[in-house]
């Protein structure tokens, strides 16, 4: 199993007391899986993505990424695992504004001191359609433009996971679904573990498998048809 | 290597975005007010002293009633030290049969060694400087003496055995000495002609005083050289201690300089707090990307500390660039002033500057950035997840210690920085408090405007936390505007009118009480009104609290000057106008008579004195014993007659002594004192207009050192507004997009962001107004002894400069924000 997570309970504190968001969720995902995390607003997947991501801690219970128990890891600890073996596909993209396209996938391999970084990230565009566009700002591309950047980024320092929140959410449905095919595609090339949270049933489908959240407790993990 | 790398392309990218400008300008003036500062403190500091080193007509100089040791004199050679002697004692003039009492004083070439003599062509007549001293067979004389002697220039006189030609009318020496000690009119003579007087003879009461000037440095090392060399009964005397009334313009001064360089450090301190939060809020959804990919807290912390490392050495080397400007300009502003040598600008206040900086950055840069390092990487998924506040209040801790380090390496007075820290700290909190009363008020005001005026004062009561924050800083930033524009003026104002322009330029001294009426007739007939006569006694004081004076030990020159030499005593029924009591009481109209002893506070400090100590005083030969009944803090330089020790009338009746008077005298009326003299040949005419004129000088200068330091705390002040408008525009941003979008004209949304501000700054102005006022009056009454009087203007322009001020500049900074188009903002969020 790449990433575990067994028992896991959030708890946040609110005006009104104590808050259940997450309830006793457990949940597997094996090398090259892709699962989607699906459910209404509000229902936890989000806080859970965080979770599995090592984004944030659990009020009880314990989560493994590639077999490593992040609970007994510090913040940097978990940094460190994020770095190595995490990759992360935004709604809003996250990209940098001061940055170029080159250089905002640039990003991940330069924290890891990567000599190759220029040339990996070149690459990356490339795999994503974007060499001519590799000098522009994030305010000079589109909304499409943008993810793609992201995916990029997200592909270039060769996650074993990748995570994704709503990666269609920001886009117009044909841009969202070339999008989608993008980062599908990536994922079977880099066989990589891409496990990503919709409210879009389509795109939900298209995973492996679905894990349904409602109101912080998971309702069935049914088998969807193998890629 | 790598976090380097980081740092400066984040550093590269922030600069050009703009985002770091505030916390750029900042740093940069409280780096280019420190330099300034510096400069002024030392340079300028060593400039005027060499003015006040007139009055010793050297930098040193050595008093002694024996020959002084020639070996001194090779040590200051050897030094490079410029030398010279004078030799005085008082003797008798002749012409025919009328004689006068006179100081005889023997120079050597090259007196003064500071300072001019001066010299004019008729008796009283109008003076000008010479850099000559007389001819061997040359007497340049006293107007007092020609009058007394009815002399005319070109005369032989006969002094001792010697005959001297009367070649020029001495008007003023540089060290004729501003205390009432050197009563005698005096005549200068060129020491190659003293032998020839024959005067001096075993048992001659000659003063012989070596002096000596030259570059500070060596300066200080002949003084070390003569404190451990000097035999007994060798008096070194020293600029400090040569002059009151110059010391305490100096003291003053410095004062409203280092306060000028406070209140920069101050404001600069808050600009980059407020620079450091809008750093933190800009770089935070960056850091939580970053820690998402898998940056740790050492790797956030280190990139931000050396991008801010890089922008402080940035802001050090533009803000010296800047101080060293200031400092051309300021020589080239007093290039008439100081006479003596300059000493070159050195790169001293470098480090002191870069340290500085460092300081502010770790007080109030630290604490944001620690917090920076610590933002929760969910952040990129939930945008309300913000880092958790420091602990034990660190963030306080942190600030308080930089600021106390600063402030005290700045003026090294604990007392001030501490009081200057409490005064800022209230502040704070009164106008934080004040501020969330006024938001609060203004949240109600908001019905029955119209729509942008109910937008605008809404937006102020909903961001509540903001706007009191808003409000504080823009309070703070016009406050010290205001102070710059209508209480500094005030408080130069009343610097001036303490020393004003007819303060007494003469004292009449040795007034015999038989004289008294009949001098007073004279001034009355002659046009010089009616002063007020203080009577004078002399006397030692013979022992403290039962101890005799020789048996106690005290520390240091002055308080044994005041035990070894006659003090003048007076007695006044009240408290004279110069003075102020600061302990114990004054005599009432039942206690005339008693016992009791009024000391300034000098005397006090020197002598360690407290209320009821008893003091003996030997009064020509009669022992009186008085009780220490209040202590008064005396303003010197008011130059009206002043005494270390008032009693009450009817306790020295039997005592007769002189009495003495100050007046002013105009340049025409001068001549009258030929008269004067002749009519009343003991009484002794003291002329202080040249030492009154230095002062005034100094005072002029002083003031424009002042107001040039004062330029830096107004750049302080504006860059904390620019800081406080800066705070708010992602806020704004988002606001007037999502507004644009429901409907609202650019032109309404602007106008509400107008009001805002204006309402904002109406706020401000009123804080502004009040501390204003307050600060003034503390730092007039505690600070400088002045009188200071509220000023309305304070509040006239604090509430309109400051409505106008804030919400012009405001709205100016915001419309980029209101006209940028809604979908960019949206998008971008």
């Amino acid at each position: 199993m790449v990433l575990e997570a067994s028992h896991v309970t959030k708890t946040v504190t609110s005006p009104e007391g104590p808050l259940t968001i997450l309830a006793d969720v457990s949940l597997a995902v094996r090398r090259q899986e892709t699962l989607a995390i699906v459910g209404a607003s509000g229902a936890g997947k989000s806080t859970l993505l965080a979770l599995l991501a090592g984004l944030d801690l659990p009020t009880s219970g314990r989560v493994s990424i590639a077999g490593i128990d992040l609970s007994r890891l510090d913040e940097d600890g978990r940094a460190a695992v994020r770095g190595a073996h995490v990759g992360f596909v935004f709604q809003s993209f996250h990209l940098i504004p001061a940055l170029t396209a080159l250089e905002n996938v640039m990003l991940p391999l330069e924290l890891h001191a990567r000599r190759d970084a220029r040339s990996a990230a070149l690459e990356a565009l490339g795999q994503v359609g974007l060499e001519p566009r590799i000098a522009h700002y994030p305010r000079q591309l589109s909304g499409g433009e943008q993810q793609r950047v992201a995916i990029a980024r997200a592909f270039v320092a060769r996650p074993a996971v990748l995570f994704a929140d709503e990666p269609t959410g920001n886009l117009d449905t044909h841009t969202g679904e070339r999008i989608s095919d993008l980062l599908f595609d990536l994922n079977r090339e880099h066989g990589s573990t891409l496990v990503l949270v919709t409210h879009d049933r389509a795109l939900a489908r298209r995973c492996g498998r679905l894990f349904e959240l409602d109101a912080g407790h998971a309702v069935a993990a049914a088998p969807m048809q193998a890629q | 290597m790598q976090r380097l790398r980081f740092a400066l392309r984040n550093l590269w990218r922030d600069l050009k975005s703009g985002e770091l400008a505030v916390l750029l300008l900042a740093l940069t003036v409280a780096v280019a007010s420190l330099t300034a500062v510096g400069f002024f403190t030392s340079r300028i500091a060593q400039g005027v002293r060499a003015q006040a080193a007139e009055v010793l007509a050297a930098d040193l100089r050595l008093e002694s009633a024996h020959p002084v040791n020639p070996a001194y004199d090779i040590e200051a050679h050897r030094l490079g030290l410029r030398a010279a002697g004078v030799e005085s004692f008082p003797t008798a003039i002749f012409n025919g049969e009328l004689s006068q009492l006179a100081a005889l004083i023997a120079v050597t070439p090259g007196y003064p060694l500071r300072g001019h003599v001066k010299i004019a062509d008729t008796p009283f007549g109008a003076a000008r400087t010479t850099e000559r001293i007389p001819q061997p067979g040359e007497v340049w004389a006293d107007a007092r003496i020609m009058a007394q002697l009815k002399l005319a220039l070109g005369a032989k006189l006969k002094i001792g055995a010697a005959q001297l030609r009367l070649a020029e009318v001495l008007d003023y020496r540089p060290d004729q000495g501003t205390g009432f000690v050197n009563l005698a009119p005096a005549a200068l003579i060129n020491v190659a002609d003293l032998p020839a007087t024959q005067l001096i003879q075993p048992g001659s009461r000659v003063t012989y005083a070596a002096l000596f000037a030259g570059a500070p440095a060596a300066v200080a090392e002949m003084r070390e050289y003569l404190i451990a060399h000097k035999q007994a009964g060798e008096r070194l005397r020293e600029v400090d201690e040569s002059s009151r009334q110059l010391n305490s313009a100096i003291d003053r001064a410095s004062r409203f300089l280092s306060l000028a360089s406070l209140a920069s450090v101050l404001l600069a301190a808050v600009a980059v707090a407020m620079g450091a939060r809008r750093y933190v809020s800009r770089h935070i959804d960056t850091v939580a990307l970053l820690k998402c990919m898998g940056a740790s807290q050492g790797f956030v912390l280190s990139m931000s500390l050396i991008e801010l490392l890089l922008l402080a050495l940035a802001a050090v080397a533009a803000g010296a660039l800047l101080g060293d400007l200031a400092q051309r300009g300021i020589a080239w502003l007093l290039k008439g002033l100081i006479r003596s040598e300059l000493p070159p600008a050195s790169l001293e206040p470098l480090p002191i500057a870069l340290v500085t900086v460092l300081a502010m950055l770790i007080g109030f840069a630290l604490p944001a950035l620690l917090q920076l390092r610590s933002t929760p990487p969910v952040r990129v998924l939930r945008k309300t997840a913000e880092a958790p506040a420091l602990r034990y209040g660190l963030a306080y801790v942190l600030a308080l210690g930089a600021l106390f380090a600063i402030l005290w390496s700045l003026v090294r007075d604990t007392e001030l920085v501490l009081s200057v820290l409490a005064g800022a700290l209230g502040m704070g909190v009164v106008l934080t408090l004040a501020g969330y009363a006024l938001v609060r008020l203004t949240g109600r005001l908001r019905g029955g405007v119209g729509v942008a005026w109910r937008y605008g004062l809404a937006n102020v009561s909903r961001r509540g936390g903001a706007s009191v924050v808003q409000i504080v800083a823009f309070g703070l930033g016009l406050m010290m505007l205001l102070l710059l524009a209508v209480v500094r003026g005030d408080l130069l104002a009343d610097w001036h009118r303490s020393l004003p322009v007819d303060a007494p330029n003469n004292f009449l001294v040795n007034i015999r009480p038989e004289e008294r009426a009949p001098l007073e007739r004279f001034l009355a007939s002659h046009g010089l009104g009616k002063p007020a006569m203080y009577p004078m006694v002399r006397a030692r004081i013979t022992a403290i609290n039962g101890v005799p004076a020789e048996r106690l030990h005290l520390k240091g020159d002055t308080a044994r000057g005041y035990l070894e030499r006659e003090q003048n005593l007076t007695w006044s029924e009240r408290l004279m106008d110069d003075n102020q009591l600061i302990a114990g009481s004054w005599w009432t109209a039942q206690e005339l008579g008693r016992p009791f002893v009024s000391v300034s506070s000098e005397y006090q400090e020197a002598l360690g004195l407290k209320l009821g100590d008893a003091l003996t005083f030997d009064i020509a030969g009669e022992t009186l014993t008085a009780r220490v009944s209040s202590i008064r803090k005396v303003r010197w330089d008011s130059f009206r007659p002043n005494f270390f020790l008032v009693f009450p009338p009817q306790l020295l009746d039997g005592a007769a002594g002189t009495y003495m008077t100050s007046l002013y005298l105009t340049p025409e009326q001068r001549p009258q004192l030929v008269d004067l003299v002749r009519e009343f040949p003991t009484v002794s005419v003291f002329d202080v207009d040249a030492i009154l004129k230095q002062i005034r000088d100094i005072m002029d200068r002083a003031s424009l050192a002042v107001q040039y330091v004062f330029l830096f705390t107004l750049a302080a002040g504006i860059v904390v507004l620019l800081a406080a408008v800066q705070s708010t525009r992602d806020e704004r941003r988002y606001e007037s997009a999502m507004l644009r979008t429901l409907g609202a004209s650019r032109g309404t949304v602007l106008k509400g962001v107008a009001a805002e501000f204006a309402a904002l700054g109406f706020l401000s102005g009123t804080l502004a107004a009040f501390g204003a006022s307050a600060i003034g009056w503390v730092l007039a009454h505690r600070l400088f002894s002045l009188h200071y009087e509220l000023d309305p203007w304070v509040w006239g322009v604090g509430l309109v400069c400051g409505t106008l001020l804030v919400g012009v500049a405001g709205t100016l900074a915001t419309r980029r924000v209101v006209n940028t188009p809604p979908i960019v903002t949206l998008r971008d969020d």
